[in-house]
């Protein structure tokens, strides 16, 4: 558990745990003749951390471009649900919004093959997850002393308690590109979660990583989420670390959802078994 | 990386945000700054002519380095925005008789707007293939200045009054002496507001475009307008520098504009330092000061062989070229990098890391 005190909520959604956030339905996407999704649906509980595994091909970031608008699927809806300060609510289809707007809803991710601004600092890179939350205006950017400024301070504010809470206050200033392979994906992680994020989108956060890494990222993963019950949906290998943090997993097999359910019973699935986990799973 | 000195805790983001924090580098801004002001009462016409253009050059490369150097948007349309600044500029003057603040800032946004415009093919295209279709706004530019004959007196190339601001009047005697101050003042704000945008967020998402596209639309970064924006705020930058050309040469004309200056532009910031200020600063100084230096000691040296004069010219573009090589060379992240390097070595000195 994290005893210090934080001031910022990582967490933009206002959707009461328990409740749908994301509803995916009949969600289909074909490339020329391969079909990379073929109709999936499943539901994303407002506060669970949320799994998808599958074999290699299954699917799996696909699904994961389709929900932040980098592939647009020719069928199917992905309905997140937004509630705002006053308490109205209201339905977006991600499927059909553009990537950015699909951020300034709060939906953020990483990516399984580290995409990072390379030149730019570890500061630099958190601050730009605060990019939506700021106001770009040109004069004021250029004079820098007033507006520019009290602005750059307020944001860094909450980078910081982002830096501390994934122990990232070593390479601060740091160009990510210089940095190991394992603090580039906590860095990453930072990014997204300095987005406030409403849904948090994690691909393959532990791909490539050894044992001790891959518990520091769990580790991250679910001080975040016990911390401020950020919503997670993530993609991962690693049978013992799903097995461990998620409360729901689906399962994807050529494009098709086989399984959906908690650990045990998706571990009880006998499609799931055969296609993917193995006998003695 | 640069080393940075050790030893300085700040107490305060504001303070660690400031763009000096050191004794050491205050004291390098105090003599940069004393130099500056120094500068017209020790220099002779001449010269001062020289750090003229340079001033001019120095505005122009800092546009062109936001957009190519920080926004990773190849461009080979500087000349043709130069273009639009100065032949505004120059009209709204001469013709509808505004006074010069006025119609440099008209040139600036109508550059802006252009450059704006011109840039929506890089919304399509990237590296190479949007370098050919700048290509083609440069030319399409230049050859409107030089068919349309509006943009000439008869036919005389355009002639720019001599300067005058409000009662205040540019003398014979003193031209370049006073110019200097006018483009000094103009240089230091061009320079000081894109160091600034650059350490504000919409700088940095101009730097997201340029590293990784995808992932800044995943943050929320709106690729579309951040690069014609981009576009825009460059080419107000150039309109600057194309506006103060116009009425510092007091004559307009197509043939100053062609394809060659913005390869000239394009050169000073890879010389100087792709996506840095100082760097533009440093690369627009180097590619207008190396030619004249050369010029005056392969003059002298000519004296002396008089079998080389009439290949004088020449041979002052080969060891031109030569020199640029070998700086790429050398350090191909540019003099910016090379002065950083300095930096490092006397810090550390008498150890080597």
């Amino acid at each position: 558990m994290v005893s210090r005190a934080y001031r910022f909520s990582l967490n933009s959604s206002r959707v009461p745990a328990g409740e749908p956030l994301l509803e995916i339905r009949d969600l289909s996407l074909r490339f020329g003749g391969i079909h990379a999704l073929s109709a999936v649906s499943f539901t994303v509980t407002q506060g669970q951390v949320h799994a998808v595994i599958g074999p290699n091909g299954a699917g799996k970031s696909s699904l994961l471009n389709c929900l932040s608008g980098l592939y647009r699927p020719q069928q199917g809806q992905a309905l997140l649900h937004v509630r705002d300060d006053a308490g109205e609510s209201s339905t977006h289809d991600l499927a059909r919004l553009r990537p950015h707007r699909i951020a300034r809803l709060g939906v953020a991710r990483s990516f399984q093959n580290i995409e990072l601004f390379g030149h730019l600092t570890v500061l630099e890179n958190l601050m730009l997850g605060r990019h939506i939350h700021m106001r770009h205006r040109l004069l004021a950017s250029m004079v820098w002393f007033g507006p520019a400024r009290r602005q750059e301070v307020r944001h860094r504010e909450f980078v910081e308690e982002v830096i501390d809470l994934l122990q990232l206050q070593a390479h601060r200033h740091q160009p990510v590109s210089a940095l190991a392979y394992g603090i580039q994906k906590r860095v990453e992680l930072g990014r997204a979660l300095c987005v406030e994020p409403s849904l948090l989108l994690l691909d393959e956060p532990m791909a490539g990583m050894n044992a001790e890494e891959k518990e520091d990222m769990a580790r991250y993963i679910l001080d975040v989420h016990e911390l401020r019950h950020v919503t997670v949906l993530l993609i991962e290998h690693d049978m013992g670390v799903v097995m461990d943090i998620s409360d729901r997993i689906s399962v994807l097999d050529f494009g098709r959802l086989i399984g959906d359910g908690t650990p045990d019973a998706v571990r009880a699935n006998r499609a799931v078994v055969e296609a993917y986990l193995g006998a003695d799973a | 990386m640069a080393a940075t000195a050790t030893g300085i805790y700040h107490r305060s983001y504001q303070r660690e945000m400031a763009l000096r924090h050191t004794r050491a580098e205050y004291l390098r801004l105090a003599l940069l700054v004393t130099a500056l002001l120094a500068t017209p009462y020790v220099l002779d016409r001449y010269w001062l002519s020289i750090v003229n253009t340079i001033l001019i050059a120095v505005i122009g490369a800092v546009g062109l380095n936001i957009l190519v150097g920080f926004t990773g948007q190849i461009s080979l349309g500087q000349g043709g925005f130069l273009a639009v600044g100065a032949f505004t500029s120059a009209l709204l003057y001469e013709r509808a008789a505004l006074p010069m603040p006025v119609s440099v800032l008209c040139a600036v946004l109508l550059t802006a707007g252009a450059g704006a415009l011109f840039g929506l093919p890089a919304l399509r295209l990237k590296g190479l293939y949007l370098a050919i279709a700048t290509l083609a706004s440069q030319e399409i530019i230049v050859f409107i200045a030089r068919r349309w004959t509006f943009l000439r007196d008869g036919s005389a190339p355009l002639s720019v009054e001599r300067l005058h601001i409000g009662g205040y009047q540019i003398t014979r005697e003193y031209f370049e002496f006073q110019w200097y101050w006018v483009l000094l003042g103009c240089a230091v704000l061009a320079v000081l507001g894109a160091r600034n945008l650059f350490r504000s967020g919409l700088g940095r998402a101009f730097m997201a475009v340029r590293d990784q596209d995808i992932a800044a639309s995943a943050i929320g970064v709106n690729v579309t307008r951040a690069k014609v924006t981009a576009f825009a705020v460059s080419s107000g930058f150039v309109g600057l520098a194309g506006a103060l050309s116009a009425h510092y040469t007091e004559t307009v004309t197509w043939e100053s504009f062609t394809l060659e200056v913005s390869i000239l532009y394009l050169a000073m910031i890879i010389v100087g330092g792709l996506g840095s200020i100082a760097g533009a600063c440093y690369g627009a100084v180097f590619m207008m000061l190396v030619p004249v230096l050369l010029n005056e000691s392969i003059g002298a040296v000519g004296d002396s062989l008089p079998f080389l004069s009439g290949r004088l010219p020449a041979i002052e573009n080969a060891v031109f070229g030569l020199v640029i090589i070998l700086f790429l060379l050398l350090e191909p992240r540019g003099l910016d990098r090379i002065w950083q390097r300095m930096k490092d070595y006397l810090r550390f000195w008498p150890f080597r890391y």
